[in-house]
């Protein structure tokens, strides 16, 4: 048994608004691999929960008629991983994803779960930050969308407001478009751990492939929230690929990370391998988009 | 006053309903109100992979999932892949004859990740069954021989020889 005060079950989203309008303490649990676990552990314990999980209208991956590719929140990190549009477009997002946890986990754990929590070691996030994702958000005014880098306030916080709950993940066409993207999780273990450092690194090259057009990355654990190194976005765009472009752009990496000393790591192994990760990334990103270095 | 629900699920093929406390875990509502303890309860945090049962086909660590979301759901334990007459499913078999059993604790969860796999209909490669069983703790065989059976099923499930190393 949890120890659990009540739970509301939402019928749909305008029942999930309504619920958190008038249980404003209540939490909001999706899949529930961190709030059951939380409430076992005590933290959450005596807490009311309003569940979501019930909601398949907020399930699987779909392309809007802009091309926008649009994730339902509640989609589950295997069903993303395994997702054709996904493979197609944002092949990083679904490999990053193939990472939480283990598999019973990814069969349980949802995008907008992962994000919500605001925890900056989640395995989704920095690609989510690589791609400037935009975050939907249904309230009782509507809808409201807003850029990923804007929904992460500080660590374990994110900005949901009064009645409102997470509904969808969005990438805009213009930022997916011909990209091809890889994602480093440095972690102890192959499973079952939490990232140490998460690098996602994503290119575009000219068409002749000599040429770097745009470079994003993003790292998981180097600040309290994921966060884009854009000196080295911007170092590199532009450039005429070789090894030398790929040591530069990552260590650039460093102008813009803050990592922290934790049990994990020290803040000087992290910048180490932020700049290892981020060389490998870009590495492993432009052979995928054909490029050679 | 504790809060209760009517719940209507497929459990191993028959369906049912149950009355339960919203505050139950799956692994709560399967052990206590049908006694199916191949359910077993290890971390209660989504970590061991004991309690592993199949919801829809997939596998689920149901320590960490509510009993009142199997409403509408075709949920699967050990108990479920046993034969008329009790008999051994082909993986539960392979488990024995490969001595991928040594205290038993885990089996059952492994069992039916091995199941989830298999019913893919997929061939893999070593590292990708690793990776895939990776969501189950066993203390005692080391995991070399849970590998060897999921695989020796795989083959003959396959209808291919398993390839000799």
């Amino acid at each position: 048994m949890y120890d659990m005060k009540a739970l509301y079950q939402a019928a749909d989203v305008a029942d999930a608004v309504a619920l958190r309008l008038a249980h404003p303490e209540a939490q909001i649990i999706a899949g529930g691999s961190d709030v059951l676990v939380q409430m076992r552990e005590g933290k959450r314990a005596g807490a009311e929960l309003i569940s979501i999980y019930g909601l398949d209208e907020l399930r699987g991956v779909s392309l809007e008629e802009d091309g926008t590719l649009r994730i339902g929140s509640l989609t589950s990190f295997s069903h993303i991983t395994q997702d054709p549009l996904i493979q197609k477009y944002v092949n990083v997002l679904g490999e990053a994803v193939d990472q939480v946890g283990g598999p019973q986990i990814r069969n349980i754990g949802t995008i907008g779960g992962n994000t919500c929590n605001g925890v900056t070691s989640a395995d989704s996030a920095s690609t989510l930050h690589a791609y400037d994702a935009i975050v939907e958000l249904t309230g009782p005014e509507g809808v409201r969308r807003q850029p990923i880098h804007e929904f992460y306030i500080r660590a374990g916080k994110v900005d949901i407001r009064e009645g409102e709950l997470q509904t969808a993940i969005l990438i805009p066409k213009e930022s997916y478009e011909n990209t091809f993207g890889h994602y480093i999780k440095y972690a102890m273990r192959n499973a079952m751990d939490i990232a140490t450092l998460g690098t996602s690194v994503n290119v575009r090259l000219s068409a002749d492939k000599r040429y770097v057009e745009r470079v994003r990355v993003a790292f998981g654990v180097a600040g309290p929230v994921p966060l884009r190194a854009g000196t080295a976005e911007a170092l590199a765009a532009g450039q005429p690929l070789s090894m030398d472009l790929a040591e530069r752009f990552a260590q650039a990496v460093k102008e813009d990370i803050n990592p922290r000393d934790s049990w994990r790591a020290a803040r000087d192994f992290r910048m180490h391998i932020a700049v290892e990760s981020a060389k490998r990334a870009f590495i492993e990103s432009v052979k995928k988009a054909g490029g050679e270095l | 006053m504790a809060q209760m629900q009517t719940v209507h699920f497929n459990l191993n093929g028959k369906d049912v309903e149950r009355t339960v406390d919203v505050r139950a875990s799956l692994t709560d509502m399967l052990r206590n109100d049908y006694r199916l303890t191949s359910v077993k309860k290890g971390c209660e945090v989504g970590e061991c992979g004991a309690c592993t049962v199949l919801i829809d086909g997939e596998a689920f660590n149901s320590c960490i999932y509510l009993a009142v979301w199997a409403e509408g759901k075709r949920i699967r334990t050990l108990e479920g892949l046993l034969g008329p007459n009790g008999e051994l499913s082909d993986i539960q078999q392979a488990f024995v004859e490969e001595a991928a059993i040594q205290c038993g604790f885990c089996t059952p969860g492994f069992i039916l990740t091995a199941e989830e796999i298999l019913e893919s209909g997929r061939e893999y490669t070593d590292e990708e069954l690793r990776k895939l069983l990776s969501g189950h703790l066993c203390r005692c065989t080391g995991y070399e021989n849970i590998l060897r059976a999921v695989k020796k099923t795989m083959y003959q499930r396959l209808g291919k020889e398993v390839p000799q190393v």
